[in-house]
């Protein structure tokens, strides 16, 4: 059983339409890559799978359940969701922030959880590599150091189900690749994640299967070196593989 | 400080604010004579002043301030805005227009009750119509706007009224209404404000864990587990009702609802769950003082605790909007 899907999904924004009948799946022990230009519909692939995004057709599914049938708690217990935007409107510490990945269980903060949750909170901020920043608020941290702290959040949900945007944007190359490892623990673990990434190296070197996704579409979905090739490369991108490495526009 | 410690030691500021209140004044009484004329006992004269004259006015001061704090904070926790008070969603606006009405059409000499009634009906019609803009899917920004566009749209009816007040006295009752006091108030004032403020303080507590998912921002706090339109009603019919009881008693007291959160939210570790019970102590305990300090100061005529709240509380909303780096989020 997959952890999560989407079966013919649609979603409209603002009469645009944003996802046009996509079905895919995660399965346990899998790091999915979704990939795509911009405006593809990546964020609203993660959106839709953790039941934020209303569809106009077709069904999100969480542990082989429709996401509209689940109570919010149901919801936050099935899938942790990452967004880009990686925003806290009150400078708490890092610990309370990773304590409300188990809001799900305990809308409490750090101190007051129960021990067994505090103790996968302490785990979480551990494989985040955001244990020693436990202690220090939100505004006294580097931008780097603050997106361990909510990559520490989402571990700490231990969803069967880790939907995360862009967990790369914005980090130096040695987080880069410690955010990938961190992900690719996960699934090692057992759980499913998907990520949308832009970096298909990335995606080479990290997923086990890549969703390539054009204009609302799926374009490709299979392992990432057969799904990446010259051909989808040219059409979805608009670029080809440089000999001496990168990528520059056809 | 645990949370016990913090709330332990704000609730004993407002107690020891509320019995300076009832020692200090034109009259000045003795602890002996105070705590005996709080218990029935004592000299009849210090008995009568206790109960009867500085009490309700000391606890309306208290739990006006509590209610307005309570309110604030609410709102800052559901807007992840430090500068959103019971004043930005309009009730406040609203609350007075109703007195206003009261007062204008001369319904208030009519009932001793009409003006609390019709503040309290009216920050209910406030809290219905920004609860039915909460149910739909309406942003935080809209949510504000709407809000700033309903305390406008009742500031300019009251004012209206003022313009076209029939007597000078009806004016000057207006004006006494607008700037916002709690002298001479009767344990009758309080009792009525009392079940909106015991309904707001029950419906507050299911807001909380809500408040601080929100600290990520709606679509996060939704992932998480939060129940977005639930937080979002019982934060509003809370604070709605916990501000229209403190305008029916008051008047209009600005800022307190501000500047109490802003100082207790370093103590709570700027945990928006852990905010609400704090920031209404230690507004009940601000306004307790600055009502305290009024009675006592040397002006040949009373200053109202609303002047003096604005006088205070102005300057500081602008020093902390210059200092807050997450307006506009």
């Amino acid at each position: 059983m997959s952890a999560g899907a989407l079966i013919h999904a649609s979603v409209t924004l603002g009469g645009r339409c944003v996802l046009e009948e996509v079905s895919l799946s995660v399965s346990p022990g899998e790091l999915v890559a979704l990939a795509g230009p911009n405006g593809a519909g990546k964020s609203t692939v993660l959106r839709a799978l953790a039941g934020l995004a209303p569809l106009s057709a077709g069904e999100a599914q969480l542990g082989g359940t429709d996401v509209k049938t689940l109570s919010p708690t149901q919801r936050g217990r099935k899938a942790a969701w990452l967004a880009q935007e990686r925003a806290s409107a009150w400078s708490i510490r890092v610990k309370d922030l990773a304590a409300l990945g188990r809001f799900a269980w305990s809308g409490a903060p750090y101190e007051r959880l129960a021990e067994a949750d505090r103790a996968i909170v302490d785990d979480a901020l551990a494989r985040a590599g955001a244990a020693a920043l436990a202690d220090r608020p939100l505004d006294a941290l580097s931008g780097g150091e603050q997106a361990r702290a909510h990559l520490a959040r989402a571990l700490a949900a231990r969803a069967p189900l880790l939907a995360v945007d862009e967990p790369a944007a914005a980090l130096d190359l040695r987080h880069q690749y410690e955010a990938m490892a961190v992900l690719r623990a996960e699934a090692d673990l057992g759980r499913s994640v998907i990520a949308a990434l832009h970096d298909l190296d990335a995606v080479m070197l990290w997923a086990d299967r890549v969703i390539v996704l054009d204009q609302g579409r799926v374009a490709a979905d299979a392992a990432p070196r057969a799904a990446l090739n010259a051909e989808l490369l040219a059409q979805v991108f608009g670029v080809r593989r440089r000999s001496a490495g990168g990528y520059e526009p056809v | 400080m645990t949370r016990l410690q913090l709330n332990g030691v704000l609730a004993l500021t407002g107690l020891a604010a509320i019995l300076a209140g009832l020692m200090a004044g034109s009259a000045p009484l003795s602890l002996a004579d105070t705590l005996a004329g709080l218990i029935g006992a004592g000299p009849d004269g210090a008995r009568l002043i206790v109960l009867e004259i500085r009490l309700p006015r000391v606890l309306a001061a208290f739990l006006t301030g509590a209610a307005l704090g309570a309110s604030g904070a609410l709102l800052q926790g559901l807007l992840r805005n430090p500068l959103a008070d019971p004043g930005v969603l309009g009730v406040s606006a609203m609350a007075a227009l109703g007195a206003v009405i009261a007062i204008w059409f001369g319904l208030s000499a009519l009932s001793a009750f009409a003006v609390p009634v019709m503040a309290i009906a009216f920050a209910g019609l406030a809290a219905a119509v920004l609860a039915g803009l909460a149910a739909t899917r309406l942003s935080v920004v809209q949510l504000i706007l709407a809000g700033v566009g309903l305390s406008s749209f009742a500031g300019a009816l009251s004012a209206l009224a003022m313009n076209l007040a029939p007597t000078p006295f009806t004016l000057s009752d207006l004006v006494n209404w607008l700037m916002g006091s709690v002298a001479n108030r009767s344990f009758a004032d309080l009792a009525l404000a009392a079940p909106f403020w015991i309904a707001g303080a029950v419906i507050a507590v299911f807001a909380l864990p809500g408040l601080r998912a929100l600290t990520l921002g709606e679509e996060t706090a939704a992932s998480l587990g939060a129940d977005i339109t639930r937080t979002r009603l019982c934060a509003i019919i809370a604070s709605a009702l916990l501000t229209g009881g403190a305008v029916a008693v008051a008047g209009i007291i600005g800022f307190v609802g501000i500047v109490a959160p802003h100082l207790v939210r370093p103590l709570v570790r700027h945990d928006p769950g852990d905010l609400v019970l704090p920031s209404a102590l230690a507004a009940g305990a601000l306004l307790a003082l600055a009502d305290l300090a009024l009675r006592l100061a040397p002006f040949p005529q009373e200053l109202k605790l609303g002047v003096a709240a604005a006088l205070v509380g102005a300057p500081a909303f602008i020093w902390i909007a210059a200092r807050s780096r997450s307006i506009g989020r």
